[in-house]
């Protein structure tokens, strides 16, 4: 029991003690791509938005895209982690620490997007001096600052018992700072029962209010698109296909991740084929919504034919085709197919429909946002010939490569500080398998 | 009732002077007596009204423009003119794309290129149809989504009808310019750089200077306005092609001609762009029925860079075949 509880510690702990070479390699890796988007904005602020490739008529284009997709990631890591842990899952041990990380890793990136759309950064304030309730980037506003609030709670009380855990460790080998934080982190946390109960009650509310707050939240995030008139927008479908659309991207990375963790840091023994498959068939179920979703959407636009629906569709047909192909239809039905067939389920093969899975919602995400900007009511006319159509620049790329950059970076510096699979979720989840095989030999 | 009147009164008056320049007797209401200091020749007097009433003579040379802080200006800015509503109306039958409305319109506001408030459209409803020019300025919708979506309020709806943008309050967030339906609005993507006078107060109704990363359009010119003045665009088309007004007279004036508003609308069939839309906008089109002009006349006298812009366009493009 005692060796096991050792074991799990150090295998789970990899970075706490001591950082390996490869560590460093990789931190520099990302902090060179960040650098490279740190020297795109500080372009971009002295140069002004005519650096980017937006212009009059697509005034939203990369960054936002990014946006929608960070903050997709961090409602579905909400939506997963909380699922997860409200209905009990018994399998849930090794993979709910990642979701809940990339709930606050993502929500930490996202909204840095918005800041590099924002023509005049220094105005932000005025968010929050003078806003306007009628205004859905307000309600965006308000709807973000709760997240980050019930996201940040939510991840803290799941992390208590494991500080307290490191903070017991009297022959830990880390900085006495790091000792000090663990302390004052694991907020006296003893183990005690009336603080076990009060612990896992306030877990289960968080689950519960994560749960709710992710879906209003993308759905204002949603709305701030579906209350314009523009062709494709000005749909009453986009509130819960945009959360779905979330949960697919959330669980495409989720699936990702496992792979990779496992990997790097050798949790073999924890991430079996098991949690790739039962992960696996939440991305089925979604993908098949999400497909349920898009097709109803374009059917309707496509089938009716009012002019700037048609003008819309053929776009996404002619010109985007190849982006429309991928994101609608491998991305749907890689993952549907991979998990259909059970001489399919293995963990590559898992890893690779997450994988496209990941990637088509970027794509799905960019055709919505582009071909409609480009398809205006008025057509795009008595405009410079080079500033009717967006192509990205790359300004837009090397900060979009920065997102990516940081998003690695934050969990590399939160697997030096904490666990990266919740100790104390695997310690329960062991000690129901030896009462379950007490109550067997009985 | 008896207090109707007599604002009605008031508001003839404001046709009279209407493409007259001022009239008379200038009311010192106004928040700047614009260019009234600038010639100082001795002997000549301009009568004024105080705000008592009383009509006072005073010599030219002794009146300085009254200049008001940014914050006032931008306060006074919000509430509009009056017992006001204006209203435009394009007659399409006139417009050959001389674009001295757009000139005029970037001179005015000291506007950089490619940044213009009015767009001038080769418009062809379809393939059969016949194309014709389409000036587009901004509409100043009575239910305007632009202003619904401003998360800070830099952009409002006048009591007048005007639609303005403070651009010393615009976060650049380009929310308006997704929700407008009409491609009114553009983008400051670079530095302006437009040289203003010494001693400028910024006022959102004239918009001076233009600010890097906000948002502009059209503003009806509501400085003119308040001085009783036609706005640029209308002064400055040689067809005379848009036509001006106040909704609560009924009537609408080019600068040449001044016409009863119901009537232009009744017998020359005036309609909304896209009212199907639910915006509401206060600008009017005139069907291009009986062109003075043909169509391909727009192509002439062209800057190069502006021939450009329509190389592309399927409208263009059929006209080559």
């Amino acid at each position: 029991m005692n060796a096991f509880r050792e074991n799990l510690f150090r295998d789970l702990t990899p970075e706490i003690e001591k950082t390996s070479r490869s560590w460093y390699f990789l931190f520099a890796g990302f902090l060179a791509i960040f650098l490279l988007g740190l020297y795109g904005l500080y372009h971009q602020i002295d140069k002004g938005h005519i650096v980017t490739g937006m212009r009059d008529n697509v005034v939203w284009g990369v960054y936002i895209v990014n946006f929608i997709f960070f903050m997709g990631l961090s409602y579905a890591g909400a939506l997963v982690s909380g699922a997860l842990h409200l209905f009990k899952t018994p399998w849930r041990a090794p993979v709910i620490r990642l979701a809940e990380l990339i709930t606050v890793i993502s929500l930490a990136i996202g909204p840095f997007f918005i800041f590099f759309c924002i023509g005049r950064l220094e105005r932000i304030p005025y968010l929050l001096i003078f806003p306007r309730i009628q205004s859905p980037i307000v309600w965006d506003v308000i709807a973000i600052l709760t997240d980050i609030f019930g996201c940040v709670i939510f991840l803290y009380v799941s992390f208590i018992e494991d500080f307290a855990k490191l903070r017991d460790r009297e022959d830990l080998q880390v900085a006495p700072w790091k000792k000090k934080m663990y302390k004052i982190l694991a907020m006296g946390y003893q183990g005690t029962e009336k603080q076990h109960r009060l612990l896992s009650f306030s877990r289960n509310v968080m689950a519960a209010m994560i749960i709710a707050i992710a879906i209003i939240v993308y759905s204002v995030l949603a709305w701030i698109f579906g209350v314009t008139l523009q062709p494709g927008w000005h749909s009453t479908i986009f509130g819960p296909y945009f959360v779905i659309a979330a949960i697919f991207s959330g669980v495409g990375l989720l699936i990702v991740l496992m792979a990779i963790f496992r990997k790097i840091y050798n949790l073999e023994k924890y991430i079996t084929l098991k949690h790739f498959v039962n992960m696996g068939i939440v991305l089925f179920v979604i993908a098949a919504f999400f497909g349920y979703f898009t097709f109803s959407d374009y059917l309707t636009k496509w089938y009716g034919s009012v002019k700037m629906d048609k003008i819309l569709i053929d776009k996404l047909f002619t010109e985007f085709r190849t982006y429309f192909i991928f994101a609608n239809y491998i991305g749907i039905l890689t993952p549907i197919i991979i998990i259909a067939i059970p001489r399919l389920r293995t963990i590559r093969n898992i890893t690779i429909a997450a994988l496209i899975a990941l990637l088509a919602l970027w794509v799905n995400r960019y055709i919505i946002i582009v071909p409609t900007l480009e398809t205006p009511f008025l057509p795009i006319q008595d405009i410079r010939h080079d500033w009717r159509f967006y192509s990205p620049t790359w300004v837009e790329w090397s900060l979009t490569a920065a997102g990516v950059a940081v998003f690695g970076m934050l969990f590399m510096i939160i697997s030096k500080l904490a666990p990266i699979i919740s100790i104390s979720e695997m310690e329960e989840a062991e000690e129901r398998e030896n009462l379950k095989l007490k109550e067997q030999v009985k | 009732m008896k207090g109707k009147k007599k604002e009605n009164s008031s508001r003839r008056r404001f046709l009279r002077n209407i493409g007259l320049g001022l009239g008379s007797a200038a009311i010192i209401s106004t928040p700047a007596l614009a260019g009234a200091g600038d010639d100082s020749e001795s002997g000549e007097t301009l009568k004024l009204l105080t705000p008592e009433g009383k009509l006072v003579e005073v010599s030219k040379s002794v009146v300085r423009e009254a200049k008001k802080k940014t914050k006032e200006q931008i306060k006074i800015s919000y509430a509009g003119l009056p017992h006001r509503k204006f209203v435009m109306v394009i007659d399409l039958a006139k417009c050959k794309n001389a674009r001295k409305c757009v000139d005029a319109c970037q001179e005015g506001h000291m506007l950089p290129k490619d940044h213009e408030w009015i767009k001038l459209y080769l418009m062809q409803d379809s393939e059969q149809t016949a194309k014709y020019w389409f000036p587009k300025p901004c509409y100043h919708c009575d239910s305007p989504l632009c202003v619904s979506v401003c998360p800070v309020g830099a952009t409002y709806k006048r009591e007048d009808g005007i639609v303005l943008v403070d651009s010393k309050r615009c976060i650049g967030c380009k929310f308006c310019m997704t929700a407008c339906p009409y491609s009114a609005r553009v983008f400051h993507w670079k530095d302006p750089e437009a040289h203003v006078p010494d001693g400028h107060v910024y006022n959102p109704e004239l918009n001076i200077p233009p600010v890097e990363g906000t948002v502009g359009k059209c503003v009806f010119c509501a400085d003119k306005l308040r001085n009783n003045e036609l706005p640029r665009c209308v002064k400055a088309c040689p067809m005379g092609v848009i036509y001006f007004g106040d909704l609560t007279e009924d009537a609408v004036t080019n600068g040449v001609e001044t016409l009863r508003f119901s009537s232009l609308m009744v017998d020359r069939h005036g309609y909304r762009h896209m009212e199907e839309l639910g915006t509401m906008p206060t600008v009017y089109y005139l069907p291009p029925v009986g062109r003075t002009y043909p169509v391909e006349l727009g192509f002439e006298d062209l800057d190069p860079s502006i021939t450009d812009r329509y190389k592309d366009e399927p409208v263009t493009k059929s006209k080559k075949k």
